[in-house]
């Protein structure tokens, strides 16, 4: 039944494409780890809402897995500390995020003793604990989406309970070019990849899990068919799926696997879904049933830019610069490095960077052949037939260009998963990906612009109903008094000046 | 270790322009050995003089617009448009004719409208049609095919060079020795007679589908389209919505009212047919984008092409339905935009 035949009632997914897959060099080896560093550097923001709130101060001792930062404010998600030593600083640090070059990180010299905070004696099975109990400690382990979005791992969960819900989908897709930790993940570690599944299950009263796998990983496949074979859980089914990209971004995988298409805006659990990472639901398994939270991955370094290719697995906070060199260091060519794969990742100007729970790649790549000039579009429409959302690339580029935002909307430019194909097969060679990331955070600009300057105008409009408000009262008190004045009569006016000349005699 | 900032995809593009131009010029080959063996040398001079005016059209343009001139020259869509012309000239064409289409294709039809990727128009039709409107005379002069049962007059290289150079022939010929009515003309013509379809099929000029010579270049220009197929230069969309539109309504004439009709075959595999199916139609900047509209945009062309060869004036329509269709391009893109997926599905009427 659960057998890693292939299983292939899919759904279709528009376009994509069949790339080279570049992950040879680093599957060669099993996962191997990096000495833990001198200097750990964990930014406060590895996930994808706001910065976690440091709770420890500087000159402090810290142990391994101790918690350093609380989650603060919508989709924070915890730090913890990788291994144990001192708080030296908290400064701004060069990160890789999506927005912004430099975090405040959290600077730990190493003690190399990696003395772990105390566990508790017993830790409690998960079938104990109550799915929201469950739920809550999940997001105390600071974990997040480890395939790239980082969103905090128990936020979504909560969200997802809240929902009807049919499936639990692990995404062991891995359809990037030169990415491979989750396969080595899957091949090495599949009974905790099976065990956090279980986990999720009972936490989200799911009954249906699927574990997919592209069909280029046969190893992956066949170990998390054999750990299935083992645990005998037939709500669990291996799905492969055929490899193309990009298969393993959550709606396509959504899509794919159940037919059905997540709305514009929405999420998985929209129609019935919820997507996790196979890393993420290991870390949970580490988390829940080992008490150890989020504070290593397993990371690629690959490219022709490195000496030899391999899987790490890694403190989160070890800097680049510390996983190149076990890796052999560079080559003589390398000329770039990227955070993620090559479709999407994200390029970074120093090695100074650390590893954050969202790094699932460290990719060097040699110098481009020729630099490529863009020419004029000839629309030939071939974007349009490789885009997974079956948007028209040439028309969002033509609407870009005349930063005309109302087109851009109706074309979909919100729906634009970046994946990456469009730029690939456009021959005229334009940097599709790169003007839509800008055109989007261009309207986002314009809306916050907007929002500012709404709030300012409604802060004016009420200042003036204030003030016009005041004005009125006091014309009506005016106007009551000067009555009261007249219908009082002279009388009332010789009083007044009586009493003002008494109050005058009693001052002298 | 410090580095350049990029964009994602880290990945260089698999195609270029320049490639995908290449792809086509050579997918033209096969059919311009065929067009030389059976109407002569006239298309090899034809094509050199278009290729002439067709660069300095383009490299004027280019210069007076303030753009790279050899960098754009180099993507060889200038070529495409050269040949393109070539094939829809008879092969005894003076030169002026040839050079006048040329440089209307690439000076009014392209770099007026923003060059490649701006032109509304397909640029060597455009051309075409200047010609066959301002010099009828030249462009009806098609001589017969080579074939061994034909009566045809054979003219030597050095005798078409002086033709396509000074326009004049041999004392000892005249137009009438060598031009030929062509088969869609023997048709329409025979067919206006009163003439069955069948009588005028046993004409020697016929033979099996669209004519003696015709039906051999027809193949030949589908062998290179297959390959521009296969190699997804061009995609299925277009030519199959041209082979349709035309051998719809011919097949429904044909069987219903038959005689006085031609055969879907004829239609098929006279005049410009496979050509304009996989490489002029084809052509993108002019063409519809979505996959729909492909499909609405070559149906529309193939019944263009049927509606002027049945009803018009003109012996074959190629030129003229890819013009008319091209106007229609905006529309079907804005009629025919895909469905984003996880958008509600619209319904018809529905607002």
């Amino acid at each position: 039944m659960n057998s890693p035949a292939a299983t292939y009632d899919l759904g279709k997914l528009h376009g994509g494409l069949r790339l080279p897959a570049e992950k040879a060099a680093a599957t060669a080896t099993p996962i191997r780890d990096v000495p833990l560093p001198d200097q750990l550097v964990l930014p406060i923001t590895q996930h994808a809402g706001k910065a976690a709130h440091p709770i420890v101060g500087i000159g402090e001792r810290v142990l391994k897995g101790q918690l350093i930062a609380e989650a603060f404010g919508t989709l924070s998600a915890p730090v913890h500390a990788s291994s144990s030593g001192k708080i030296v600083a908290i400064e701004p640090w060069p990160v890789s995020r999506r927005r912004g070059d430099n975090a405040p990180c959290i600077v730990i010299d190493c003690d190399g003793e990696d003395r772990a905070i105390e566990l508790p004696d017993q830790i409690p099975p998960f079938h104990s604990l109550d799915p929201e109990s469950l739920l809550q400690k999940i997001l105390q382990g600071g974990i997040v989406g480890l395939g790239g979005a980082v969103f905090p791992t128990g936020q979504k969960l909560m969200q997802a309970a809240t929902m009807p819900l049919d499936y639990l989908i692990l995404n062991g897709v891995e359809c990037e070019p030169y990415i491979s930790c989750d396969d080595l993940l899957m091949r090495e570690q599949a009974s905790l990849v099976l065990g956090g599944a279980q986990i999720l299950m009972h936490a989200l009263r799911l009954g249906k899990c699927y574990v997919v796998i592209e069909s280029d990983k046969p190893e992956a496949i066949q170990a998390i068919g054999e750990a299935l074979a083992t645990l005998d859980d037939n709500r669990i089914t291996l799905k492969q799926i055929p490899t193309i990209y990009p298969s393993g971004g959550e709606d396509q995988l959504v899509q794919l696997v159940t037919n059905r298409e997540v709305p514009s805006g929405g999420l998985p659990t929209d129609v019935g879904c919820v997507v996790q990472n196979v890393g993420t639901a290991a870390a949970i398994y580490r988390w829940i049933c080992e008490g150890e939270p989020l504070i290593s991955r397993v990371t690629t370094v690959t490219g022709p830019g490195v000496n030899s290719s391999m899987n790490v697995s890694v403190r989160i906070g070890t800097t680049v610069a510390d996983v190149i060199s076990f890796a052999g260091g560079y080559t003589e060519n390398a000329d770039q490095l990227v955070i993620g794969g090559p479709m999407c990742g994200k390029s970074v100007t120093t090695d100074r960077v650390p590893v954050v729970k969202a790094t699932n790649c460290i990719l060097v790549l040699n110098e481009k052949n020729a630099a490529t000039v863009e020419q004029s579009c000839i629309r030939c429409g071939e974007c349009a037939i490789v885009c997974p959302i079956q948007l028209l690339p040439q028309q969002l580029f033509w609407y870009a260009c005349a930063d005309n935002e109302s087109k851009l909307r109706s074309y979909g430019l919100t729906d634009c998963i970046e994946c990456g194909c469009c730029d690939l097969v456009c021959p005229s060679h334009i940097s599709l990906t790169a003007s839509f990331r800008n055109a989007k955070a261009r309207i986002h600009e314009q809306a916050d612009e907007k929002a500012r300057a709404e709030r300012a105008r409604r802060r004016f409009e009420s200042r003036n109903e204030r003030l016009e408000f005041e004005k009125q009262t006091r014309e009506m008190e005016l106007a009551l008094q000067k009555k009261q004045a007249k219908s009082a009569g002279p009388s009332a006016i010789e009083e007044i000046l009586e009493r003002q000349r008494q109050k005058q005699d009693k001052e002298d | 270790m410090e580095f350049e900032k990029r964009d994602a995809p880290f990945v260089a593009p698999t195609t270029n322009v320049a490639s995908m131009m290449l792809h086509v010029l050579y997918a033209l080959i096969p059919a311009a050995l065929a067009y030389v063996w059976y109407f002569g040398s006239g298309f090899v001079f034809n094509l050199i003089i278009a290729g002439i005016f067709c660069i300095a059209g383009e490299s004027l343009m280019l210069r007076l617009r303030g753009r790279p001139v050899e960098a754009t020259l180099a993507d060889y869509s200038v070529l495409v448009t050269a040949a393109l012309l070539t094939f829809a000239m008879p092969a005894l064409t003076p030169w002026w004719v040839t050079a006048t289409a040329a440089l209307f294709a690439t000076v009014v039809a392209k770099h007026l409208y923003g060059g490649l990727g701006y032109n509304l128009f397909n640029p060597a039709m455009v051309g075409y049609v200047v010609v066959l409107i301002a010099f009828p005379m030249d462009m009806n002069l098609w001589t017969a095919p080579r074939m061994g049962d034909i009566d045809y007059q054979f003219m030597t290289i050095a005798q078409t060079a002086r033709f396509t150079l000074t326009g004049s022939l041999p004392d000892y010929l005249t137009f009438d020795a060598i031009s030929r009515a062509t088969p869609l003309d023997i048709v329409k013509a025979g067919l206006n007679d009163m003439r069955t379809f069948e009588e005028l099929r046993a004409y020697p000029m016929m033979g099996d589908f669209g004519g003696r010579g015709w039906e051999w270049i027809g193949n030949f220009t589908a062998i290179g389209g297959a390959w521009l197929l296969v190699k997804k230069i061009i995609r299925w969309q277009i030519p199959f919505g041209v082979l349709m539109g035309l051998l719809i309504p011919s097949s429904l004439m044909y069987f219903l009212v038959p005689g006085v009709h031609p055969s879907p075959g004829f239609h098929l595999f006279s005049g410009g047919t496979i050509l304009c199916a996989f490489f002029i139609a084809t052509d993108p900047v002019s063409a519809a984008t979505s996959e729909k509209g492909r499909l609405i945009y070559g149906f529309g062309i193939g019944f263009l092409i049927y509606a002027i060869r049945e009803w018009g004036s003109y012996a074959d329509g190629v030129a003229f339905a890819v013009l008319l269709m091209n106007l229609a391009v905006p529309t079907i893109d804005y009629l025919t935009k895909p469905h984003i997926v996880g958008h509600p599905i619209k319904r018809r009427g529905a607002r």
